[in-house]
């Protein structure tokens, strides 16, 4: 992998609210690499935006706070730089794909306009020049007829055209590390393989590092190279992409993967769930997370974190069951049967 | 940056390419028709509202009445002296005692159409003068409210906190006051004349723009794409009135124009008390006050046609009004 772009320690983002302290993200860390793709995964709530929109400053103060951590892009302390500094990193250095392509564009503004506007806001461009790159960006994102559709409104665009306009406006300014919240979500699934695609062909084009938050693990699947599983506000297990779906080991990562519907399942079999509900982040157990819901739990689970425990190579989870315990109870699981060594 | 053919990935990307242009001779095909934009759309609607279509008839009427001499300097023709107004027929301040036997003007007759006032100067041509009093008031009013509302009101509701109770706290000031003697107040500090009367009336009225446009803020700015401006590095006061303001404006459109003809009446009003425009310029409501004893006297026609004007033209804009804001209420699209 080439060079590394960014670096999280530890980043905690809570939100003070009347009801209490919400503790969206604790202690997260992570790497981002040029030309990588991580993905980040895990349920609603589980703070994979709330991380993502903290490198940006993004996180609405108040009632939000970044608390802890420290944040690199490159030699830069993302957390320190003014708010001039930070708004030049947004879209020229980080930019990020919003979930919802039909409300993340501005509806009274022209697509070509609203790209245009990207471009200038951190190039010294004129604006016949912007709307040319802007023509030149629909086009690279494989929106036919470019010329004419830059002209054209949201409200004219399908929801697949609208996400390859919001990935042309953020990779408008060529930045070093791509955000995606969500990105196919909203679309529907063949839409979805169209979208996955565009944004892997730029991430090649303009070399970019990429953060993909999904809870699609197919997607995931699809194009990540290594995975985070984020629960409650803390990173579980993280990993290659092989060793997250070939060689889990937290409970919860199994839970994920043995919800997914399989080939090999006839249409009768029920798929399944993950017991339980997730976590109030207002009152979050000292421990882990995931107690309650998980199977295996164990006294000291309820009171304290665990360290993180290196698995594997780039393989590490957080657990207090002991490594070959988990191995067996992951024999047992119908999903891990042919995976398990 | 690599050509697209270097991707490796062609297949895959004819497929992409052809599969959103088909997919968009679909749409195209079975809509029926093209989309229309947010004017196009309204402009629709508003024409099968015949009311709001005859008020805006007449308000394009009283425009290019009110507007005559500029329109006339803008071609050249203005050859009549400064002040009267081309269409006029006579000098609206000219004063004929012949013309106003016993002291009650003449009544209406084919060389005075509207007849003429108790110093024989000429109702009509004195109505249609005023034309351009009213239409510049209603204008220049509003736009000085408009101008305030639309900076405070964004800002407001924007920033929220202690940025929105001051303002929103000085509107309420502004709403608290009796209007017409908040007028009085302003018009008696600044004394009286036709650029006192357009501030007057902006000054008081940028309360309810501001209040309006501040809640369409708050809805506005939760969106995804204000977010989405954000995360593309945009300032506060380019998302703000950029991204925001554009996405408030329908109900301000509608403000507007029922605002012109509040603004006309106001400054009706205020000529009513005295304090508005000064004699002899001729104003709607300044003729009003001046020819209501002469009512009394069987004079009629003095009074009558400025009233009618007035009541016409606010008629114009309220129902014109209304019209728009059915129009871009999106609650009653088909």
């Amino acid at each position: 992998m080439g060079e590394r772009l960014l670096t999280v320690e530890g980043l905690s983002t809570h939100f003070f609210t009347y009801a209490g302290v919400v503790k969206a993200v604790n202690g997260v860390s992570f790497t981002l690499d040029r030309k990588e793709t991580l993905g980040i995964v895990g349920e609603s709530g589980s703070g994979k935006t709330v991380a993502a929109l903290s490198l940006m400053r993004l996180i609405p103060d108040p009632p939000g706070k970044v608390v802890e951590g420290s944040l690199l892009l490159g030699d830069r302390d993302l957390r320190t730089i003014t708010d001039e500094e930070i708004r030049q990193v947004r879209g020229n250095d980080i930019a990020m794909i919003f979930q919802d392509p039909m409300t993340s564009l501005n509806p009274v503004l022209k697509i070509g306009n609203q790209i245009a506007e990207a471009i200038m806001l951190h190039q010294d461009k004129s604006k016949g020049e912007a709307w040319r790159m802007a023509a030149e960006l629909l086009d690279r994102v494989g929106i036919p007829d470019a010329a004419k559709r830059v002209n054209q409104y949201p409200f004219e665009f399908s929801g697949g055209m609208r996400q390859r306009a919001m990935i042309a406006m953020a990779i408008s300014c060529n930045p070093d590390i791509l955000i995606a919240d969500e990105p196919t979500t909203a679309l529907d699934v063949t839409i979805q393989a169209q979208i996955i695609d565009v944004i892997e062909e730029m991430q090649q084009a303009y070399e970019s590092g990429v953060i993909l938050i999904t809870h699609d693990l197919g997607v995931v699947a699809e194009i990540a190279d290594k995975v985070m599983v984020m629960y409650g506000g803390r990173t579980v297990e993280y990993g290659g992409i092989d060793e997250i779906f070939y060689n889990p080991h937290h409970p919860y990562t199994w839970g994920l993967l043995g919800s997914l519907p399989r080939l090999d399942q006839t249409e009768k079999t029920r798929l399944t769930p993950i017991k339980g509900q997730p976590p109030d982040l207002i009152a979050l157990p000292s421990g882990c997370p995931f107690v309650g819901r998980c199977s295996y739990e164990r006294p000291e689970c309820r009171d304290q974190w665990p360290q993180l425990e290196i698995v594997g190579p780039e393989h590490g989870v957080n657990c207090w069951i002991p490594e070959d315990e988990r191995r067996e109870a992951r024999a047992t699981l119908l999903h891990f049967q042919e995976y398990a060594t | 940056m690599p050509d697209r053919d270097t991707s490796g990935n062609q297949l895959t990307e004819d497929l992409t390419v052809s599969t959103v242009s088909e997919l968009d001779l679909i749409e195209d095909k079975y809509s029926g028709r093209k989309p229309l934009g947010l004017w196009a759309d309204t402009w629709r609607r508003l024409k099968r509202n015949h009311l709001a279509v005859v008020g805006l008839c007449i308000i394009v009427v009283f425009l290019a009445v009110g507007m005559t001499q500029e329109i006339a300097n803008l071609v050249g023709l203005n050859t009549g002296e400064p002040g009267t107004g081309y269409l006029a027929p006579y000098p609206p301040n000219a004063v004929n005692y012949e013309l106003s036997p016993k002291g009650l003007g003449s009544p209406p007759s084919w060389s005075h159409l509207f007849g003429t006032d108790y110093l024989g100067r000429d109702v009509f041509s004195r109505t249609l003068v005023a034309t351009r009093i009213s239409m510049l008031v209603g204008v220049i009013a509003v736009s000085i409210a408009l101008i305030i509302g639309l900076i405070l009101g964004p800002i407001s509701g924007y920033y929220g906190g202690a940025v929105d109770s001051v303002i929103m706290r000085t509107a309420d000031v502004f709403f608290a006051f009796p209007y017409i003697l908040f007028v009085l107040l302003i018009m008696t500090v600044l004394g009286p004349g036709l650029w006192n009367v357009f501030i007057a009336i902006g000054i008081l009225s940028w309360a309810s723009y501001a209040r309006l446009n501040r809640g369409s803020v708050l809805s506005v700015k939760a969106m995804e794409y204000v977010e989405a401006a954000r995360a593309q590095g945009a300032s506060d006061l380019r998302i703000i009135f950029r991204h925001v303001l554009p996405n408030t404006m329908a109900p301000i459109y509608v403000a507007i124009a029922m605002g012109i003809g509040g603004a006309i009446v106001t400054e009706a009003a205020l000529s009513f008390l005295g304090i508005g425009i000064q004699p002899p310029d001729a104003s709607w409501g300044k003729m009003i006050a001046d020819y209501l004893t002469y009512l009394q006297a069987g004079s009629w026609w003095m009074v009558t046609f400025p009233s009618i004007a007035l009541t016409v033209t606010v008629f114009a804009f309220i129902s014109f009004g209304n019209g728009l804001r059915d129009a871009t209420d999106p609650k009653l699209k088909e």
